[in-house]
């Protein structure tokens, strides 16, 4: 009860997301440990580690695609239970950009747009079209808006996949690995659209790999390990001063493989 | 075989039609009740499905023809052959049905369900506008074939006395003494019916993937 209070009080009540003590277990195995990641309105975090540190599962949690079994995770205020009614509550505020894009392949680019909008909030057919076409213009894709996903590039499609998310006009926005499937080519246009997003002040948490774009948009970069949150620091700090040596490894291999 | 007769295999071929026709409508309704609860997360009717689908596809159709025809009898329940023999069909059906799309719904990606659920679309949307127009391409070739099967296993509907087009054909080789022949003229009114709905289905299929590109 103490911590519902202190999370709705002082410099808290202007946190997005709050992760509170939260653990994650995959049947025996434990996923995440002693998550603590507080999260500003409009602040930009970047989330990297090696693969199966917990960093797909962190943000998952999140929006309740994976349910946490200890511990708390606020929401702009919202405590995400295991209800119905506070995941459809924090699933409104929070938009999911995913590596493989999982655009829906049977519906066009403006339909894929269109559905949640008006399924899930109930806006009338001419409005959830309306705010489909500006966010695919926003993302630069709107002379596709007729064609089917696989008609697209993966560039093209995961930038539909960033508007369709925005139709539901979200206060945070989750990428993972947005850029990792992606051939190299299409990997700026991508990480272009994310940073445009970001100057327009969402507040993000991206996994990703993409030092550069954690160079330029990232408020603070978090390193994870083995289920846990290692280190985090600004990103002027975190590239030149890596406190712990798990880090600094990471980075050199990061680095190298750039 | 006169023109008579052939009429009358005729009336047959339009019960066979017939019954086709509802144990298909209402097996695609149970069997899309019994894939839902089958793929719901939901243990005990997990559980229940899964024993009525594997008790409909481990006994012969003719048997479970019997124990509705019969079995209902003798539970006092005195239904007229339509309605037997259409409850019989229709059972039969949705656990077929059900199996086939629980396989389909289970082979949509799981980065479907996923990503609907993110963008906060409920169960009933999820499925209805997500899944399982993408679960019923993948099923249509076995669907199909399934329909294929089930008119042709109408046929044993003329045991339990339901003339239908194989008993009509029954009916009129005894009496003009020409088997090969009637038989010959029922074969080919059964293909005339499935042959078409096997092209249909292929067209379907390869129309459903081309909207896809
Ligand atoms: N559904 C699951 N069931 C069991 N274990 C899982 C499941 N999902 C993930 N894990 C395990 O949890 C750990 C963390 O996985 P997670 O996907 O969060 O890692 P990650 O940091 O995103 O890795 P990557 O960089 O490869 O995407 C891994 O060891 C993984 O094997
Ligand atoms: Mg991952």
């Amino acid at each position: 009860m103490t911590r519902h209070d202190t999370a709705m009080s002082g410099t808290a009540a202007e946190a997005m997301i709050v992760m509170a003590e939260v653990e994650k277990w995959y049947g025996s195995f434990q996923a995440l440990s002693g998550i603590n990641l507080s999260v500003r309105r409009g602040e930009k975090i970047v989330l990297c580690g090696p693969s199966g540190s917990g960093k797909s599962t962190l943000i998952r949690c999140i929006n309740h695609l994976e349910a946490y079994q200890k511990g708390e995770i606020r929401v702009g205020g919202t405590l995400l239970g295991d209800d119905g009614r506070t995941i459809d509550a924090v699933r409104r505020e929070v938009g999911m950009v995913f590596q493989h894009f999982n655009l829906f392949p049977h519906m066009s680019v403006l339909r894929n747009c269109m559905l949640a909008p008006m399924r899930a909030l109930g806006i009338g057919r001419k409005e959830a079209e309306a705010t489909a076409r500006d966010l695919l213009a926003r993302v630069k894709i709107i002379e596709q808006a007729d064609k089917y996903p696989a008609q697209l590039s993966g560039g093209q499609q995961q930038r539909v996949a960033i508007a369709r998310a925005l139709c539901m006009r979200p206060s945070v926005m989750l990428f993972d690995e947005p850029t990792s499937a992606l051939d190299p080519e299409m990997v700026k246009e991508v990480l272009d659209t994310m940073v445009a997003l970001a100057e327009e002040g969402m507040t993000m948490i991206c996994v990703t790999h993409e030092m550069g774009f954690a160079r330029q948009v990232a408020d603070r970069v978090i390193f994870m390990a083995e289920g846990s949150i290692v280190e985090e620091a600004p990103p002027d700090i975190f590239f030149t001063q890596p406190r712990h040596a798990r880090t600094r490894k990471f980075l050199g291999e990061i680095l190298r493989s750039h | 075989m006169n023109l008579g007769e052939f009429l009358f295999l005729l009336s047959g071929l339009k019960w066979t039609v017939a019954l086709s026709a509802i144990a298909f409508v209402f097996g695609c309704a149970g069997g899309l009740a019994i894939a839902l609860m089958r793929t719901s997360g939901i243990v005990p009717l997990e559980r229940a499905t899964a024993g009525y689908i594997a008790l409909f596809q481990g006994t012969p159709l003719l048997m479970q023809l019997f124990v509705v025809y019969y079995g209902l009898a003798l539970l006092g329940l005195h239904l007229n052959a339509w309605v037997a023999v259409s409850l019989g069909f229709t059972l039969h059906a949705s656990a077929y049905l059900g199996e086939i799309w629980r396989g389909a719904i289970q082979a949509v990606p799981r980065g479907q369900t996923e990503a609907s659920s993110a963008l906060s679309l409920k169960y009933v949307s999820r499925m209805k506008d997500v899944v399982l127009p993408q679960a019923l391409r993948i099923s249509l070739p076995a669907t199909i074939g399934f329909l294929v099967q089930l008119i042709k296993g109408t046929s044993l509907a003329s045991i339990v006395g339901f003339t239908e087009l194989a008993r009509a054909g029954n009916m009129v080789s005894n009496q003009i003494f020409k088997p090969l022949l009637v038989f010959g003229v029922v074969g080919i009114l059964y293909f005339l019916m499935c042959w078409p709905l096997s092209l249909y289905g292929a067209h379907l299929e390869r129309r459903l993937a081309a909207a896809e590109r």
